[in-house]
């Protein structure tokens, strides 16, 4: 690893990024991650075919995305809710076109315009697919800044690897927030894997298409199929998650991202009342650790799911638990953050 | 004629006309009239007469535009309605040694692809974009377009285009022009041998403008849809001549290189 650095989330995002190989970035002004685009302006440029620019539109830069990726280099964007939702189409094409890029959603608070507060309204957006067809998306949560490093640095060989794009989903806590980060060594561009498929000229061999088309209706169930099969291999192999306190809980919390840090420190505040809260964080939104999460359940009666939203994986963590667990939401919305003594309250609700 | 006397002959027989390299072996299946495989051919044979087949790619999205893969052996990109600015931008800046050409109809380029289409333009991204002007949506069933003369009768306009209601037609060659950011813009037909030839410079000169480092160049190309027009391919060229070069005169609109 690297050296240590206090830095904000946005910015910790972005030199990752630069970190992971990342030379092609196109993105469009929005609050709160522009301090994540003003990162890439000055420092992409410093690196060896660095691509900065700032896009015309959201829809402008993930189509540039699509352009950069078909290319075989390493892209990203990045945007807060209302940006991200004009990505949509770009980003069902990217999946299409099994194109690997990384897509970073700094939340806000939704619908809408909502407002400029950290949220975690995009949930069924990242994991359920918000542009049409059927497609998956890998979804990667941080709950700290060096985890948001951590991750961003990860998501460009899982997207390499996958062919498929890979979401950072993020909230403006995260995205503003400074922390200690031990950033990643920069990649060796030699460990960056050989793209045969990408289109950059045929070079005396033959043709090759980047697409998300297929006129007959046969030959696209065939790609449709060939996709759910990677999708299941992405399944079986990336899912992550971390649990504290699990051996034998009171009651298990479920939580993501920021709200998950909320939930460490209601847990701390209930041992000192001779509560012991669970907590299980799912570090893959998609693939949801619902394995896991199904056997942990079994030790408990209660399973509390707490989400900076009107409760959206709550519905996943309801799939996966035994139809005898109870399933609790606790949930603030419109860019109010739960605290621990109102976690702690509502699981005194329950135990 | 002996074979032997045949075979001399031919030997002696300069080959004055091939398929260009730049197109695999299969046939095109546009519509009987339709200008799209006569575009088609002028960009593959500029791409030979440049030598960049190796290293040139093409984007081209939806309706008759999308079949591009099925004809040229080169690289092809699929980009989405009216994003092809936006992809043929991401390709060229994230590999400039490639040579990158946009392929879009009028609605893709005109009507809900314009944010991308300008910004593009006025960046003076070094990427050339083929602008295929029929006056309506083809392959969807011939709706209005933006390029839609006026008292057009398309399916969507039935009594005809009105101004009042449609607004008129979009001369986006001649707004582009306006900007600093472009190096060449011109408008071409190619419903007879003289235009054809002139179709083809232009084309060409696009081209090599971006092989050259110059800059962003725009063809606009005028294009029958007889199917759709309700015309036979002779009525449909004819149209072209009389009404569209009207409000869409042929030639250069600047160049500036």
């Amino acid at each position: 690893m690297g050296e240590k650095k206090l830095m904000r989330g946005n910015e910790a995002i972005a030199e990752s990024a630069i970190r992971a190989g990342c030379r092609n970035y196109f993105a469009y002004p929005i609050t709160p991650q522009a301090e994540l685009l003003q990162w890439m302006a000055t420092h992409m440029p410093e690196v060896e075919n660095g691509t900065f620019l700032q896009a015309e539109s959201e829809i402008g830069a993930i189509n540039m995305v699509y352009g950069a990726a078909s290319t075989g280099e390493r892209t990203m964007t990045s945007s807060s809710s209302p940006g991200i939702s004009l990505k949509q189409e770009g980003i069902s094409y990217l999946a299409g076109a099994e194109l690997p890029s990384v897509i970073v959603n700094i939340m806000r608070g939704g619908p809408g315009l909502g407002n400029i507060q950290p949220a975690q309204g995009d949930y069924f957006q990242a994991t359920k697919g918000g542009g049409h067809g059927d497609y998956r998306l890998i979804v990667l949560a941080p709950s700290t800044v060096p985890e948001a490093a951590e991750l961003t640095y990860e998501a460009f060989d899982l997207a390499d690897e996958y062919r498929n794009p890979v979401v950072v989903l993020a909230d403006g806590m995260i995205g503003q927030m400074m922390e200690p980060v031990e950033l990643p060594d920069p990649i060796d561009p030699s460990e960056i894997p050989n793209k045969p498929w990408a289109t950059t000229g045929i070079d005396g061999g033959e043709a090759k298409v980047i697409r998300s088309f297929a006129l007959g209706a046969e030959q696209l169930e065939a790609i449709n199929h060939d996709l759910q099969d990677k999708y299941e291999v992405i399944k079986r192999e990336v899912t992550r998650f971390e649990e504290i306190g699990t051996d034998e809980p009171d009651i298990l919390l479920v939580a993501f991202g920021t709200v998950a840090r909320i939930v460490r420190s209601a847990r701390r505040l209930g041992q000192e009342e001779g509560l012991n809260v669970g907590i299980f964080r799912p570090i893959t939104l998609w693939p949801f650790p619902d394995e896991r999460l199904a056997d942990l359940s079994r030790k408990v009666d209660t399973v509390l799911t707490v989400e900076m939203n009107a409760g959206q994986m709550v519905e996943d963590v309801r799939l996966a638990v035994n139809s005898d667990v109870k399933t609790p939401f606790y949930g603030k919305q419109g860019g109010v953050v739960p605290t621990p003594e109102g976690v702690l309250e509502e699981v005194k609700k329950h135990v | 004629m002996s074979e032997k006397t045949l075979a001399e002959n031919t030997a002696k027989m300069k080959k004055v006309f091939d398929r260009p390299k730049s197109l695999n072996e299969e046939k095109f299946s546009y519509c009987p009239g339709c200008h799209h495989g006569i575009i088609n051919r002028l960009v593959a044979e500029a791409i030979d007469e440049l030598g960049i087949q190796d290293t040139t790619v093409g984007t081209a999205p939806v309706g008759c535009s999308v079949f591009l893969y099925k004809w040229f052996d080169i690289d092809v990109i699929q980009p989405a309605h009216g994003r092809v600015s936006a992809v043929a931008t991401g390709v060229k800046r994230a590999r400039p040694d490639l040579t990158v050409f946009a392929y879009q109809g009028d609605g893709d380029f005109a009507s809900i692809g314009t944010n991308n289409s300008t910004h593009a333009a006025n960046r003076g991204e070094n990427i050339t974009v083929f602008f295929i002007n029929n006056t309506l949506y083809g392959m969807t069933g011939g709706e209005m377009a933006p390029t839609t003369l006026l008292d057009q009768k398309t399916t969507t306009t039935p009594q005809g285009r009105k101004a009042k209601d449609f607004g008129y037609p979009i001369k986006m060659s001649e707004m582009l022009s306006e900007l600093d950011g472009p190096t060449y813009i011109t408008r071409q037909a190619v419903y007879d041998v003289k235009r054809i030839d002139r179709a083809k410079a232009a084309i060409k000169k696009a081209l090599r403008f971006q092989v050259e480092g110059k800059g962003y160049s725009l063809v606009e190309l005028l294009s029958a849809c007889p199917i759709n027009w309700g015309m036979d391919p002779t009525e449909a060229n004819e149209r072209i001549r009389r009404e569209v070069e009207e409000v869409y005169p042929l030639g250069d609109i600047i160049e500036r290189s």
